[in-house]
C-alpha cells in the first residue's frame, strides 16, 4: 500500500485493455464456439419480395449426406411466437404477425421459408438445394406514396392497409398562422436513402442445450443479451430463469444487433427440439437480407423565417419505411427524430407528422443514430436552403437562431430540456480550425473565375438526444420497457476489484473506461479492477448498449455504486479507527483520521475485514459490495459544428473532400482516445451516407445491392484525414458531466458533406443533390441547372 | 478427399480435405485456428487475410488444397513467443482498432505492405489497405499506426514514442 497520491483516471488517454485479444486472434467471436455435437443450421430464404408460399417440403433435403433435420414454418410454427415488437408508438398501430419462419407468404427477399440442419456448414448448405418451395407470385409494395393509395397491394392483406400509423407532434403556435406572418417559406423534400449497416462481424448464434434440466444457453453476436433473453423466452416459451444469453466478443453493432431475430428464435427452437447444440453464420449477403436496415424516409420540410433569417415555424412530414414486418423497435426509430428537427434552434411553433408504411422489403431499425441523423440532415440542409434564400452565410443564420450559452438550461419546441451547451464556442474554435474565412474567399475566387472545379463549403452545427433514457419519458413514449442501467462493484477480499455492468460494449471499449470511473472513486490502480459483461449469468441485469446510452446511464451507474462501497467502507474505517465517520477523510484509496494521518486504514484492507466480517459494525452485512441501478433524469445533449470543405468536379461529378473538421462538445471526457476513436467512426458512417452507401432494390422488390461487392462500404482511400477537437460543457443530468459520443459524428457529418457539395453547385443553381451524392447525380444536377438556365449571376448571393 | 501437409504458424499439419474447402474454413473449422475471421463471402472486407508462403492473401478466396505444401501464417503466429510486433503495438498505442473484427486481416495487409515499401506515405498505406474494411475507425487510426509501426522498425523508436504521445495531446 503506498502514500503516493493516485493520478486520476478520468480524462486520460488509456490504452484499452480489450486490445491484447484483439490484436494476437484470442478472440471468442460467437462463430468461432465449437461444443461436441454441434450442429450448423441454414436458412432457405425467400427469392422473391412478395409470394403465396403454396408449398414446402423438406424431406428431399433429408436424405443428404450429413443432414439431421429440416423443417418448414409449418413444422415449427407450433410453439414459436411472433417475433416481438416492443414500441407500438401509438395506441392504435398496426401490428401484424411476424413468424420466425415465413408460413403463408414471404414479404421481402430474403424472408425464410425453411431451415435445415446437418453436421458441418458445407452439408447445411448443400441440402437447401434439395427443399421444394412452390410460390404464387405476389405484387411487390415499394414506393411509400403508392402504398398509401387506397387500392394499393397490401403487404399485410389481413390488415387492410400499409399504413403502420400515424404519429402527430404540435407544439408552440399553430404552424399555420405562424406561416401567414413569415417573410420566407423554404419548403424542401429529402429522401434518407436505405442503409446497411454492416457491422464486421456477421451475426452468429450458438444454442446449447442442457436437456436433462430444460436449460439453454444463447450465445449471440447481440448488442442487447438482456432484451434477448427476456424477447427469446417469450417467443419460445422457455422460462426466462432457464435462459443465459451470453453476447461473447461482438464485431461491431452499429444497432443492427439491437434485434431479436428470427434466427435466434430458430436456433434455439431447433436445438430444443432436437436436443442439441445448433450453430448458425450468416453469410455477408444473407445478412444484407436478413439483418435489418437503416433509415428509409422521405422527409417533407417547410421553415417559415422572418426576411431577416430568423426562424419562426417549423412542418415536417415524415414517410418512414418500415419494411415489411414491426422488429424490435422499428416503429419508434423516426420518432427518435421528431424530438430533434427544432435541433439547437429556437422558433416559435412546429409541427411533425410521421406515418409509417409497410413495404415487401428488409425490415429497418436502429442504424447508429436512429433517427436523429435523419432529423438533422433535414433540419441542416434546410437552414443552408433559408441561408441562400434570404442571403446570409450559413454560419450567420445559425447564429441568429441557436440558443445562446447564457440560456441554458432551454426548453426546446419540442419539449426537450437541454441541460448544457455552448454552441457558440463549438463553432468558433471550429471556424478557427478550419479557416474559414479564407475557404470562403477562395472559393469567392474561384467562383469568379469559373474553374470547373468547384469549392464547396458545408457547415453543421447539431445536436442530438443519447443516453436512453429516463424511464418514465419512454413510458410517455409507449416504449415497453424502462431506460435504467444497473452496475455492481464486488471488492474482493486480496483488493481487486470487479466492475458487473448492464452494458453489453461491442468495440467501444467499456472495459477501459469503465476501469477508469471504478479507479478514481475507490482510488485503487486501474489495473486492479476487472470489468464482467455481455453474460446474463454473471451480469444479470442490464438494458445493454445503444443510443449512446453506456457511458452516461451505465458509466454514471458504476460511479453511483463505487460511491456506495466508499461509503459502506468509511462505516468500517469508522469502526476500526474508533472515530466518527465525519471525522475521516478519504483520499486516493485511503481512509484516515483528520488530524492524525497515522490512524488510516487503505480501502483493500477494509475490504479483507469486510470480507472476514470478524470485526464490522454491530449489524453490517458482510463484504464491500455494492449495486446500483441508475435511471437517468434527463437524455444527454452532446452538440458541435462540423465542417467540410469538397472539390466538385463539374465535368466529371467527382466529389473530393478536401478537409473535414470537427469541433464536439460531449461533457466532460473519460478516455480521450477512445472518444475521438468513436467520433472518426461516427465521422465515416455519416460520410458514407453523403456519398457511397445506398440499399438499392429493383422495381421487382430484389435488393440489387445484395453483396458487398455491390454495396459500397468506404475503404481507407474513400475517406479523408479527419481534424477532430472539442468542447467541454459538462451535463448537467448525471454524476460524471458526460454526455454520449457513439452517434455524434454520424448524425453531423452527412448534412454538413451534403451542404458543401450543394454549396459548391449553388451558383450554378443546384439546390440539392440526392444522396448518395454519387459521380453521376453529382454531374446530373450541375448539367441539368446549368441547362435549365437556373444558374444565377456568379457572386449573387 | 485430397491429402494436403501444411505449415501453420509453425505447425505442420496432414488432413484430408475435400477439393472444395475453403483455406479459411480449414482453418478455422479443421485446425481451431480461430483468430482469422470471416468477414464476408466475395472477397471484399480482407478480414481473413493470412499470409501464404509469405504473401497475404484472402483465404476466403484460396481453396485448401491450394495451400498444399506451403506455410501459412496467422495473426495468431505473428507474436510465437509473446512478444508483439510493432505493428501489434502500433495498433494497441494509436487505437487503430476498436471492434477488432478487422484486425487480423489489417494487421497481415499491413505486414505485407510494410515488407513491400517500408517507408510508406500515408496516401501509400491508405492504398495498400483499400481491400481490407473497418466499420469502426474510419482509418485514421490504422493509418496512423502503420506509420508509427515503420517508422519504429526503421530503429528510430524513439520517434515513435514521441508522435504516440502527440497523438494523444490532440485527442485530450
Amino acid at each position: 500500500m503506498t502514500d503516493q497520491a493516485v493520478e486520476r483516471e478520468v480524462g486520460k488517454a488509456r490504452l484499452r485493455k480489450e486490445d491484447a485479444r484483439l490484436i494476437t486472434g484470442q478472440t471468442n467471436w460467437t462463430d468461432n464456439i465449437s461444443v461436441a455435437g454441434l450442429l450448423h443450421m441454414a436458412i432457405l430464404r425467400s427469392p422473391m419480395a412478395h409470394a403465396r408460399v403454396e408449398r414446402v417440403d423438406v424431406s428431399p433435403a433429408l436424405g443428404r449426406p450429413g443432414v439431421v433435420a429440416a423443417f418448414s414454418g409449418r413444422d415449427l410454427a407450433e410453439g414459436l411466437g411472433s417475433l416481438p415488437c416492443a414500441w407500438p408508438v401509438t395506441e392504435d398501430m398496426v401490428l401484424p404477425d411476424h413468424p420466425p419462419l415465413a408460413v403463408d407468404e414471404v414479404r421481402h427477399a430474403g424472408d425464410p421459408v425453411a431451415v435445415v440442419v446437418a453436421r458441418d456448414r458445407y452439408a447445411a448448405a448443400d441440402a437447401l438445394e434439395a427443399v421444394e418451395v412452390d410460390y404464387e407470385p405476389l405484387p411487390p409494395v415499394l414506393d411509400l406514396e403508392a402504398a398509401l393509395a387506397e387500392d394499393a397491394p397490401l403487404v399485410h392483406a389481413d390488415k387492410g392497409t400499409n399504413r403502420a400509423y400515424v404519429w402527430p407532434l404540435k407544439t408552440g403556435e399553430d404552424y399555420g398562422s405562424v406561416k401567414q406572418r413569415a417573410d420566407v417559406v423554404v419548403k424542401r423534400r429529402y429522401e434518407q436513402q436505405r442503409l446497411i449497416p454492416n457491422a464486421m462481424e456477421p451475426r452468429a448464434v450458438v444454442v446449447t442445450p442442457l436437456a436433462a434440466s430444460g436449460e439453454y444457453t444463447v450465445y449471440s453476436a447481440t448488442q442487447i443479451p438482456h432484451i434477448l433473453r427476456i424477447m427469446l423466452s417469450v417467443v419460445t416459451g422457455v422460462p426466462e430463469h432457464k435462459l443465459r444469453v451470453v453476447a461473447p466478443d461482438v464485431g461491431g453493432g452499429f444497432g443492427s444487433k439491437l434485434q431479436v431475430y428470427g434466427e435466434e428464435a430458430l436456433a434455439l427452437a431447433v436445438a430444443r427440439k432436437l436436443g442439441r447444440p445448433v450453430k448458425w453464420t450468416e453469410s455477408r449477403s444473407e445478412g444484407y437480407l436478413a439483418t435489418h436496415h437503416g433509415r428509409g424516409m422521405i422527409q417533407d420540410i417547410e421553415l417559415a423565417a422572418t426576411s431577416e433569417g430568423r426562424l419562426l415555424g417549423l412542418k415536417v412530414d415524415l414517410l418512414a419505411d418500415m419494411g415489411a414486418y414491426l422488429m424490435l423497435v422499428t416503429p419508434g426509430i423516426p420518432i427518435l427524430g421528431a424530438f430533434m428537427y427544432p435541433a439547437i434552434y429556437k422558433m416559435d411553433a412546429y409541427e411533425f407528422n410521421c406515418t409509417g408504411v409497410f413495404t415487401t422489403r428488409t425490415p429497418t431499425d436502429a442504424y447508429r443514430g436512429a433517427g436523429r441523423p435523419e432529423a438533422t440532415y433535414a433540419i441542416e440542409r434546410a437552414m443552408d436552403e433559408l441561408a441562400a434564400e434570404v442571403g446570409l452565410d450559413p454560419v450567420e443564420v445559425r447564429r441568429r437562431n441557436w440558443i445562446r450559452h447564457e440560456e441554458f438550461p432551454y426548453t426546446s419546441i419540442a419539449g426537450l430540456t437541454y441541460d448544457s451547451g455552448n454552441y457558440e464556442a463549438a463553432t468558433d474554435k471550429a471556424l478557427a480550425l478550419f479557416g474559414y474565412d479564407d475557404l470562403r474567399a477562395e472559393q469567392a475566387k474561384r467562383n469568379e473565375r469559373g474553374d470547373t472545379v468547384r469549392l464547396g463549403i458545408g457547415v453543421s452545427t447539431y445536436t442530438e438526444m443519447c443516453g436512453l433514457a429516463p424511464s418514465r419519458v419512454l413510458r410517455d413514449l409507449r416504449y415497453s420497457a424502462g431506460g435504467w442501467e444497473a452496475a455492481s462493484i464486488r471488492m474482493l477480499p486480496t483488493g481487486k476489484v470487479e466492475v458487473v455492468t448492464g452494458t453489453s460494449p461491442h468495440g467501444q471499449g467499456h472495459v477501459t473506461s469503465w476501469s477508469q470511473i471504478a479507479a478514481d472513486v475507490l482510488g485503487v490502480p486501474f489495473e486492479d479492477v476487472e470489468v464482467v459483461h455481455g453474460d446474463t449469468k454473471v451480469a444479470p441485469q442490464g438494458m445493454d448498449t445503444y443510443g449512446s446510452r453506456s457511458l452516461v446511464v451505465g458509466g454514471a451507474a458504476v460511479h453511483r455504486a463505487a460511491e456506495k462501497v466508499v461509503d459502506k467502507a468509511r462505516k468500517v474505517a469508522a469502526h476500526l479507527l474508533e472515530a466518527s465517520e465525519d471525522d475521516l477523510e478519504f483520499r486516493d484509496g485511503v481512509f484516515s483520521v483528520k488530524g492524525s494521518p497515522e490512524a488510516r486504514k487503505t480501502i483493500q484492507e477494509l475490504a479483507f475485514e469486510a470480507f472476514t466480517s470478524h470485526d464490522v459494525p454491530e449489524g453490517m452485512e458482510p463484504t464491500l459490495n455494492a449495486e446500483h441501478v441508475l435511471d437517468p433524469e434527463n437524455f444527454s445533449y452532446p452538440h458541435g459544428t462540423h465542417l467540410c470543405a469538397v472539390e466538385v468536379d463539374t465535368e466529371t461529378g467527382r466529389t473530393g473532400i478536401r478537409s473535414y473538421v470537427c469541433v464536439d462538445d460531449v461533457g466532460r471526457v473519460v478516455n480521450p482516445m477512445i472518444v475521438e476513436g468513436q467520433v472518426h467512426g461516427g465521422l465515416a458512417q455519416g460520410i458514407a451516407q453523403a456519398l457511397y452507401e445506398e440499399a438499392v432494390y429493383d422495381t421487382e422488390g430484389n435488393l440489387v445491392s445484395g453483396t458487398m461487392a455491390d454495396y459500397l462500404v468506404p475503404s481507407a482511400p474513400d475517406l479523408p484525414e479527419f481534424v477532430t477537437d472539442r468542447t467541454e460543457t459538462p451535463a448537467a443530468s448525471n454524476p460524471l458531466g458526460v454526455k454520449g459520443v457513439g452517434e455524434a459524428g454520424t448524425i453531423a457529418s452527412t448534412p454538413a458533406v451534403v451542404n458543401a457539395i450543394v454549396d459548391a453547385l449553388r451558383p450554378l443553381g443546384v439546390h440539392d443533390v440526392r444522396m448518395p451524392c454519387t459521380p453521376e447525380r453529382v454531374w446530373e444536377a450541375a448539367r441539368s441547372a446549368q441547362s435549365s438556365g437556373a444558374a444565377r449571376k456568379e457572386g449573387s448571393a | 478427399m485430397t491429402h494436403i501437409s501444411v505449415t501453420v504458424d509453425g505447425t505442420a499439419y496432414e488432413d484430408e480435405v475435400e477439393p472444395r474447402l475453403l483455406l479459411v474454413h480449414y482453418l478455422r473449422d479443421r485446425l481451431g485456428l480461430t483468430g482469422t475471421p470471416i468477414g464476408c463471402d466475395t472477397s471484399n472486407c480482407g478480414a481473413c487475410t493470412v499470409e501464404l508462403d509469405g504473401v497475404s492473401v484472402k483465404s476466403c478466396t484460396v481453396l485448401a488444397v491450394q495451400a498444399d505444401g506451403s506455410e501459412v501464417t496467422t495473426v495468431q503466429g505473428l507474436a510465437p513467443d509473446g512478444e508483439w510486433t510493432p505493428l501489434q503495438r502500433a495498433f494497441h498505442e494509436r487505437h487503430a482498432l476498436q471492434c477488432g473484427y478487422c484486425t487480423p486481416g489489417m494487421l497481415m495487409a499491413a505486414r505485407d505492405l510494410l515488407r513491400e515499401n517500408p517507408h510508406p506515405s500515408p496516401e501509400e498505406v491508405r492504398r495498400a489497405l483499400e481491400g481490407n474494411l473497418c466499420r469502426c475507425t474510419g482509418y485514421q487510426n490504422i493509418v496512423r499506426a502503420v506509420l508509427s509501426a515503420a517508422e519504429e522498425s526503421d530503429g528510430s523508436g524513439a520517434t515513435g514514442e514521441r508522435s504516440a504521445a502527440s497523438a494523444q495531446e490532440v485527442t485530450a
